[in-house]
């Protein structure tokens, strides 16, 4: 067997970026100084007229991409996520999400599998800040293949988008050739009857690596990827709950807001069903290695098969 | 249209921005005031915009960064004819498309939502870049208050415009020397912002923007710098032209009642007879 290949969504982000660019002369790009980091560097390269550096000023870029969509064309602006929806929310909310404006925002570095450099740049609260913002489309890819048809989906899209992509390497598990996305659609990996497993971002690869661990151990797992966090796909969330009657959400979040809240929101009021939310726990986390830092955190496959164990 | 005319109209945007905030019973008459010129200005002799197509591709772009007064933007676009003028006694009321800060989706001809200060500057930049990017010839204002260069970002989008060489913009600063705290040195002084702004790469320009001709020389010099944005720097009066609003702080957030209303009217109608006769 083939070693997985593993490909960080940042880097899809980048290539998808330059992709788009041969597409569409509409693209522009925008960056905060961390076009290296965030992979734009990419399309730089390729399209050095369309793309521009604001430096260290994310609120400024925020609202200059907001001011690039009112004439038709189409931004892409990139910092951290930490950056791009902490630091600059006010501009997002004010300046792009009010006027509904045609600006897509891709947040990189989310969530703790930022490593090394720790809390400050580990943001964990993204979904939450976002998903408050009426009519803001919010897309967090599980792997490469997702990625690179997330931004092109997202670019079709008019109104305001915020991607979210990762620092880490991840594995590369869906099939080029069959894949499709769809936003608002979320993907049913694995067909399962004693519990459902409701993932997003890298933690989908660890609901899969659990649900086989369970498997072994006679418990049926369902697993859904959830890519598109807002719109929730809630009628396939609804039926797997229905189906299974016990629900685990998985993400590389805070567990207060991001997609175990919104799952807890639609099933509350429509399918009152026992969640157990897996994700960062209201703590702000530390430096270290990237894939030690989801391990300590209970978020790879090993964590979510035994927390799944406790819970059901 | 001549000096006389532009006073005219001027007086009559006045009078839209009394009876606007009057109605509302809330908005911000002293800074719509100050600006009132400056605004008839634009959307009567600067500005290529077409009242029927308020969205044409080729059209010049303005966007209010000081958004709380957009009772002067809309009494003169209501007067220019985007919008009839009895909408604006629908200000800030429920269902009307004249909300509290500017809403470009509700009011035809605005180019920018705005109101949280500092960003409709970045907005006005990015407009700018998209046009030098695209090869548009269009040219893109931009007004902000004095106390709104406080804001961080101001700077930041300054620092972008200038490095990016966008001469299609031109910022204008009303600097009536108030915002809701008090005076702007007593609040946190932004000046000397002349030399601010030239630090930042601006080619510079200081006029009195209740003057007309000084206005109409600063615009069409902006239009001939090459290589840089243009800052217009504004003295003016807040509240201008309501004399008992004049210079008076109270008057930065606050709605005449009846008789305050009455008694402004009858100015602004006094002022607009004594036009006439001229």
């Amino acid at each position: 067997m083939s070693e997985v290949k593993k490909i960080a969504t940042r880097e899809s982000y980048g290539n998808a970026l330059k992709a788009l660019g041969e597409e569409n002369p509409n693209v522009l790009v925008l960056d905060a100084d961390l076009a290296g980091a965030t992979k734009t560097s990419v399309f730089k390269k390729a399209f050095p007229d369309r793309f521009f550096d604001c430096g260290i000023a994310e609120c400024n870029m925020v609202s200059i991409a907001a001011g690039v969509a009112t004439t038709g064309r189409i931004p892409f602006c990139s910092s951290f996520a930490m950056f791009a929806a902490g630091r600059a929310f006010e501009q997002v909310r004010n300046a792009v999400g009010y006027p509904h404006l045609n600006v897509k925002i891709g947040a990189t570095h989310a969530g703790i599998s930022v490593g090394e450099d720790g809390a400050t740049h580990q943001c964990n609260e993204d979904i939450a800040l976002m998903r408050t913002i009426p009519g803001m489309v919010i897309i967090s890819p599980a792997d490469d293949v997702e990625a690179r048809a997330a931004v092109k989906a997202a670019a079709e899209y008019v109104g305001p988008v915020y991607l979210r992509f990762g620092r880490m390497a991840v594995p590369v598990f869906n099939d080029e050739a069959t894949y499709k996305f769809e936003i608002g659609k979320g993907i049913t990996l694995r067909e399962g009857t004693d519990v459902t497993i409701v993932a997003t971002g890298l933690c989908v690869n660890s609901a899969m690596e659990a649900a086989e661990k369970l498997a072994a151990d006679g418990i049926s797992a369902e697993v859904i990827n959830i890519h598109t966090i807002k719109p929730l796909d809630e009628e396939l969330i609804l039926a797997s709950a229905k189906k299974t009657g016990k629900v685990v959400t998985v993400e590389e979040h805070s567990v207060i807001g991001g997609l175990g809240s919104a799952v807890c929101d639609v099933l509350s009021e429509k399918l009152p069903t026992p969640v157990k939310k897996l994700g960062v726990n209201d703590t702000y986390c530390e430096s270290g290695p990237a894939a030690k830092l989801v391990e300590k955190y209970r978020l790879d496959g090993v964590g979510v098969y035994e927390q799944v164990k406790e819970f059901i | 249209m001549t000096k006389l005319e532009l006073q005219k109209t001027a007086n009559e945007v006045r009078k839209g921005i009394v009876t606007a905030v009057h109605s509302a019973k809330s908005g911000h008459p002293g800074g719509s005031l100050s600006a009132a010129d400056v605004f008839t200005y634009l959307y009567f002799e600067e500005l290529n915009i077409d009242p029927k197509e308020p969205n044409k591709a080729d059209r010049d772009r303005f966007v209010l960064s000081k958004g709380h007064t957009a009772p002067g933007l809309y009494a003169t676009l209501a007067e220019r004819g985007f919008f009839p003028k009895e909408d604006l006694t629908t200000l800030r009321h429920i269902g009307s498309h004249l909300q509290g800060h500017p809403c470009m989706q509700h009011t035809p001809g605005l180019d920018m939502s705005s109101g949280s200060l500092g960003q409709g500057i970045s907005a006005a930049v990015g407009m700018a870049l998209s046009a030098k990017t695209f090869g548009d010839s269009y040219r893109v204002y931009t007004l902000l208050g004095d106390g709104e260069l406080q804001e961080g970002q101001v700077w930041e989008a300054s620092m972008f415009a200038s490095a990016k060489k966008l001469d299609n913009l031109c910022v204008i600063v009303d600097n009536n020397n108030l915002q809701i705290d008090g005076t702007i040195e007593e609040v946190n002084s932004p000046y000397p912002i002349p030399e601010k702004f030239e630090a930042f790469g601006f080619h510079v320009i200081n006029v009195d923007g209740h003057d007309f001709d000084q206005l109409k020389a600063a615009f069409d010099e902006a239009k001939t710098i090459k290589g840089q944005p243009t800052v217009i720097i504004m003295k003016t009066v807040k509240g201008k032209g309501v004399s008992f609003m004049e210079n008076n702080v109270s008057w930065h957030g606050s709605a005449p009642n009846d008789e305050q209303y009455e008694t402004a009217m009858a100015e602004l109608e006094k002022a607009g007879e004594e036009l006439c006769q001229k």
